[in-house]
């Protein structure tokens, strides 16, 4: 007996009761429907904190002086300026798990269009910034080593800053902004890139040469790096090993004792990030459980109707064997049954969860993300549950004695 | 050693089943040949064994004890696939409550053997027209079960008994079910398969249907109580035109 007419047989007693095997198959269709979408929330959820984590930067880490201690009083990490640009040049150039370097220097500024202000957050930086911190641009381009060189001055705009000086529709490369009444002219603007994971607004930002910066906002030249040098590391992986090699490059060149405290720190944002990875992972595991629990139910569900089944046709399966089938005959039309049933289910349940997932991304702006091998584990797991819950039933079929079976009232 | 004209032949078979702890003894040996070609009935009370009796003839049950050897195949050691293998090809079963299945056509009803021997779909179907016209339902084809008289149903079953040229068709009660004149065309049907040359072995216990066959076996207590043979009444089917529809 081929499978074709064995899946026909099948079908055909599935559709002998309809509104039972509709029933039956609920089970298996809210279970996966749930999966579908319950994934599809912890997915989204990953997706977002991922997507925040990049904007802030590649494999960054950040490294700040150290805490003034003055009269008893101790300031925080950043007040007492101990790093140097000498410090600066040596973790951009000295060390092997360091891909990028570039300093952070930052002050709040009012920065005036010709009709309109905005104080917002003025970074100054290398051009490695931008490589650093993953930032596209949307008009123009970054400033380069020669306006590094010569002190230009150039400003770069936050996707943000750009809208409430010009407006939205204006592109403002090649204008010209004041920033403490110092002339610049705008040589590019930012993408757009949302939140940082606490909630600042990285679009509310405008970044000039660090030279010029020095030279311009921050006022007169110094030894000292005010501010902090942000780091990216070759890989994910070589965060660790970036973080320990600057933490020993930088307590060597500041001459510390051993036993004394670093007077900087370095702060690694990808165990950060991973930290508030593990914490979706668990939601996505937690809520996945719980659909897979109701698809367990939806199992027992078909286990049921297929014993009742069973039953009820133990005549039909003493004809069949009297007339030449063989238990494994029987067993394989019981357990296509309960498959069909399962696989049913399955592939209404991937639709309905598809459908509550877009619904839930609609009605209530929860990020969702279809994974497509989920949708593939779903279906796939569901046809083990059936092949599992209808083995019993088959095989119970399969093994009745055909003289009882066709006595059966 | 079965003789070349001899299908079935049973050498002291006995059949004990366990019923919790009582051992019913359905069968205490019976010794039996039938030749191919004859037509026998097994005459009984309930509960006499001859219904064990057919059961094991027709590969559903296996003996106990004693050697059972069916067209020159000793059937004691078979396992279950090749019992079913034998029921397919050798055998054709009739039953008293015609046992078709609901919801499907007369047509797919008789094709049933044929799927487990696994013959394609164009050939079954052919197959099946061919054993429905020769019982006389070339017209019914599409008919479900609900939709045929007792006697019609009992026709079906018996062209799915046909249909795969077994060696012996098995009938248990076949008119229990039936009223005299529609047992009576059942009957005119079955002299008319023995006369094909189709060994035919009927179970019953009305006397009016046991005349029909040329052989009468009479089992009590799981022994043969007699074996006889006797020119058979010959039935006479009424016309078509009186059957009802």
């Amino acid at each position: 007996m081929n499978p074709i007419a064995t899946t026909r047989v099948a079908t055909r007693a599935l559709l002998r009761n309809k509104l039972r095997s509709f029933l039956t198959t609920l089970g298996i269709v809210i279970g996966v429907g749930a999966v579908i979408a319950m994934v599809a929330i912890g997915e989204g959820a990953k997706a977002q904190v991922q997507a925040s984590f990049d904007a802030m930067g590649n494999n960054l880490l950040i490294v700040t002086s150290g805490a003034s201690f003055a009269g008893g009083a101790r300031g925080g990490f950043g007040s007492q300026p101990t790093l140097t640009w000498d410090d600066f040049q040596a973790i951009r150039s000295q060390l092997p798990a360091v891909h990028l370097a570039a300093p952070q220097l930052q002050g709040r500024a009012q920065i005036v269009s010709e009709d309109q202000n905005w104080s917002t957050q003025v970074t100054g930086t290398t051009p490695d910034f931008f490589a650093i911190r993953n930032w596209k641009f949307q008009r123009g381009s970054s400033f380069g080593q020669a306006e590094m060189d010569g002190g230009a001055k150039v400003v770069v705009l936050g996707d943000t800053v750009a809208q409430q000086l010009f407006g939205a529709n204006v592109d403002p490369v090649g204008m010209g902004v004041r920033i403490k009444n110092i002339p610049f002219t705008v040589i590019g603007v930012l993408a757009d890139k949302g939140q940082s994971p606490w909630g600042q607004d990285y679009d509310d930002i405008a970044v000039v040469p660090s030279t010029t910066y020095q030279a311009k906002v921050q006022g007169g030249l110094s030894k000292f790096l005010a501010g902090a040098i942000l780091v990216s590391a070759i890989s994910a992986e070589a965060t660790q090993r970036a973080e320990e090699q600057i933490t020993s490059l930088l307590r060597e060149r500041h001459r510390l004792a051993a036993g004394v405290d670093n007077d900087f720190q370095v702060r690694n944002l990808t165990e950060v990030a991973s930290a508030r990875q593990e914490s979706t992972q668990t939601l996505t595991l937690l809520l996945a459980s719980i659909a897979a629990v109701s698809l367990l139910v939806g199992g027992i569900g078909i286990m049921n109707i297929m014993l009742v089944s069973v039953t009820e046709r133990t005549r039909e399966i003493g004809v069949r064997m009297a007339v030449g089938a063989k238990p494994r005959h029987i067993l394989a039309q019981f357990l296509v049954e309960a498959l069909t049933l399962s696989i049913m289910g399955g592939l209404i349940g991937v639709a309905l969860g598809l459908v509550a997932a877009r619904e839930l991304a609609r009605r209530f702006q929860w990020p969702t993300l279809i994974r497509p091998d989920i949708v593939l584990i779903a279906v796939v797991f569901s046809a083990a549950v059936g092949v599992i819950f209808g083995l019993y039933p088959a095989r119970k079929a399969s093994r009745l004695d055909p003289i009882d079976a066709l006595r059966y009232e | 050693m079965a003789h070349d004209d001899t299908l079935v032949v049973l050498d002291n078979v006995t059949k004990v089943y366990r019923m919790g702890d009582v051992e019913v003894h359905a069968l205490r040996g019976v010794s039996l040949e039938i030749a191919r070609g004859d037509f026998v009935a097994v005459m009984g009370a309930s509960g006499s064994g001859k219904s064990t009796l057919m059961n094991i003839v027709g590969c559903l049950d296996r003996p106990t004890r004693g050697s059972y050897t069916l067209d020159g195949r000793s059937v004691g050691g078979l396992s279950r696939d090749v019992l079913a293998e034998i029921r397919n090809r050798t055998v054709g079963f009739v039953f008293q409550s015609f046992n078709l299945l609901a919801r499907t056509s007369a047509q797919e009803n008789v094709e049933l053997p044929l799927v487990y021997a696994d013959v394609g779909t164009r050939e079954r179907r052919r197959r099946a027209r061919e054993a429905l016209e020769r019982v006389g339902l070339g017209d019914r084809l599409d008919h479900h079960p609900n939709q045929l008289s007792g006697g019609q149903q009992q026709r079906v079953a018996i062209a799915r008994a046909l249909v795969t040229a077994p060696k012996i068709i098995l009938a248990d009660e076949p008119t229990g079910n039936l009223d005299s004149r529609t047992s009576l065309e059942i009957m005119a049907l079955f002299q008319e398969l023995g006369r094909s040359g189709i060994t035919v072995v009927l179970v019953t216990h009305e006397s009016d249907i046991a005349q029909f066959a040329a052989r009468v076996l009479i089992v009590k207590d799981g022994r043969l109580q007699s074996d006889q043979r006797r020119p058979p009444a010959v039935a006479v089917a009424p016309p078509p035109e009186q059957e009802l529809a």
